[in-house]
């Protein structure tokens, strides 16, 4: 009988950050300019210790003005549709549960398209301009869910694969609708159908924005971790939670809101990425075991690792050109839920 | 003696609002309706019904299936609101204390639902401990010490490390009946507790309960549909027919033979027993007595 330790669990993180500080160096390495990965390693570790405040200016423009800031991208979009994923499987005692195989995703697209038409009609306050993508992302995502979730439910009960089958509906209803938005976007945006039906890290953020995706992630996962050891008891079944003291309408409400603003975040500046709440906490889940005071932490760096994985394949496999990272996802992301549903679900 | 029986003797501390000052549950006049639609009238009412439980006993609620027996466990575990009437506990309404104090003093052993990933012996003793942690609730070495006592006390030391999807009915239900005690509670409900294991399982399980409600003074509720069962380990039974309370008081008082026949609808025998005890013995086969 080893029970987990707030110990244990800060050892494992520092595990998974310097994997994480690796995974980046290398995706920083990858692509049109060469760079040296001994000195980019040297470099960014004097960067992040405080020893010095600047990259070998050879590269240091295209490593801080385009490299990094997209996988910085990568991390938070990663981190937050994982812990989203984690979420929404406690939430709806769903191994399957993912904000893209819920259609969550495209709920917090649709939000954010709809956001983007409205805007300049608008004449918002630049600042407000700027919540106004992922506020939209948010509703999109707090409403697919609330609706897939009723439509799952039968008497009562929740029934795992009626709300998978839910979820797929609204995904390909919502998938309709964006294609249908997009004809009503601003010629002055630059994303298309790609970036919100299958995800794209490589349009550049606004800073305020950046800071919001950043800012809304650790609140988002600070109250979600707050309830980490209800989440246990609540995956386990509503009644025997409620029986071992746990708040469950509270619970389930901050866990919901949280994992939307999670989400509709995400969605708002990368589009639809699918799977990554899936495998990631899977994974995490196969690695550190299922205790969601483990699972949260690891899945934020998992996800976060994942994501940059990706991006760095959808850059480099068929360069020149560029794949949506969400293509990449899915490869790894659809046969591992086909096995979950085939093996684990029933 | 065990962490578990010394913080329950703390805690049970006198009530001088009770007439009898053993008296740790009482039930007073509880009326329950139950309609899926508010607009129509009910399908399931439950008529004032009362009757107390005393620390160190045994109370069986008995009757046939849609007798109201689960409602009445749900109303005590402060799940369901009464309509009218109150529930105490040492003097609280269970229906009105937050979530944690009402799991700090009451624990509920229940069918599991089917559990989604894993989880070893240990590992699911120890959610008995939820309720009395702090904020993030990492268990400390005093949470893992009341674990392993309670699943000690319930003969199931040797379980530990196993998988819960990988031992036996009568062993699980051991398991949960050790989660229950790990909360420290001082009522515990049982719904249905023997309801799938074979007939050593039942008076193994039974006599486990019944030495550890006498030895940790748990004031002790219990569902069921087996009589005799309830009638050998019983120290009060509640006999209740569709939402009605018909009688309260020992075993041998409450098993006459016409009573038992009307409720349960098949024809049987009662005999006493030199212990006191009645036995009872269907004379066609029945759902209600395997």
């Amino acid at each position: 009988m080893q029970p987990l330790t707030l110990g244990k669990v800060a050892v494992r993180c520092g595990i998974l950050a310097v994997v994480l500080f690796v995974v980046v160096v290398i995706a920083l390495k990858f692509g049109a300019v060469p760079v040296s990965l001994y000195g980019l390693a040297k470099d960014l570790l004097g960067v992040l210790i405080g020893r010095s405040s600047e990259i070998s200016s050879e590269y240091g423009m295209i490593i801080r003005e385009i490299r990094l800031p997209r996988i910085a991208l990568g991390i938070f979009v990663g981190a937050s549709l994982s812990v989203a994923g984690t979420s929404f499987q406690a939430l709806l005692r769903n191994p399957l549960a993912d904000p893209y195989v819920l259609g969550v995703s495209f709920g917090a697209s649709v939000g954010s398209i709809l956001a983007l038409i409205t805007e300049p009609h608008l004449s918002l306050r630049p600042e407000i301009a700027a919540v106004f993508t992922p506020l939209g992302g948010f509703l999109g995502a707090t409403l697919t869910i609330a609706v897939v979730y009723l439509l799952g439910r039968y008497h009562g009960e929740v029934d795992s694969k009626t709300l998978l089958l839910s979820g797929v509906i609204a995904g390909s209803f919502l998938s309709a609708i964006i294609m249908l938005f997009m004809t009503m976007l601003p010629s002055s945006n630059t994303r298309g159908m790609a970036y919100w039906l299958m995800g794209d890290l490589g349009t550049p953020t606004l800073p305020l924005l950046n800071w919001i995706l950043r800012t809304g992630f650790f609140a988002g996962f600070a109250l979600i971790y707050l309830t980490a050891s209800d989440l246990n008891l609540l995956i386990a079944g509503e009644k025997e939670a409620m029986h071992l003291g746990v708040d469950v309408k509270k619970v389930q409400l901050v866990v919901y809101l949280a994992a939307s603003v999670l989400t509709g975040l995400a969605v708002s500046v990368s589009g639809s990425i699918g799977y990554v709440g899936l495998i990631v906490p899977h994974v995490m889940r196969m690695i550190f075991g299922t205790d969601y005071r483990m699972l949260l932490p690891a899945s934020a760096f998992g996800g976060a690792i994942a994501v940059v994985i990706a991006d760095t394949a959808a850059r480099t496999v068929a360069a020149p050109s560029e794949l949506p990272v969400g293509a990449i996802t899915a490869i790894a992301g659809a046969p591992l839920f086909i096995y979950l549903l085939r093996w684990r679900l029933a | 003696m065990s962490a578990v029986r010394d913080s329950v003797v703390e805690r049970g501390a006198p009530d001088g609002s009770r007439m009898n000052a053993d008296v740790r549950l009482s039930i007073e006049q509880v009326s329950y309706a139950y309609s899926p639609n508010p607009s129509q009238a009910p399908i399931f009412t439950l008529e004032a019904t009362s009757f107390q439980v005393r620390a160190g006993e045994i109370v069986a609620i008995l009757g046939p299936n849609a007798s109201g027996k689960s409602t009445v466990l749900r109303l005590i575990a402060g799940a369901l609101q009464p309509l009218s009437g109150r529930i105490l506990l040492n003097g609280s309404e269970t229906h009105s204390m937050e979530p944690r104090t009402r799991a700090q003093r009451i624990a509920m052993v229940q069918q599991e639902s089917q559990l989604l990933f894993p989880a070893r012996v240990w590992e699911f003793v120890l959610q008995g401990r939820h309720p009395h942690g702090k904020s993030l609730r990492f268990e400390t070495e005093n949470d893992v010490k009341i674990a392993k006592n309670a699943l000690g006390q319930v003969g199931a030391h040797q379980l530990m490390d196993r998988w819960m999807d990988q031992i036996s009915g009568g062993e699980k239900q051991r398991v949960i009946l050790a989660r229950a005690l790990a909360q420290q509670p001082v009522l515990l409900l049982l719904d249905e507790p023997t309801l799938h294991l074979d007939i050593g399982a039942q008076v193994d399980f039974l006599h486990t309960l019944r030495k550890l409600t006498v030895a940790n003074k748990y004031a002790v509720v219990i569902v069921t549909h087996e009589l005799n069962l309830a009638g050998e380990y019983a120290d009060q039974v509640v006999l209740m027919q569709k939402g009605k309370c018909l009688r309260v008081g020992t075993p041998a008082s409450v098993y006459q033979r016409d009573l038992l026949e009307q409720v349960f609808q098949t024809q049987l025998t009662v005999e006493q027993r030199v212990n006191g005890r009645p036995r009872v013995n269907v004379l066609e086969s029945s759902e209600e007595t395997k």
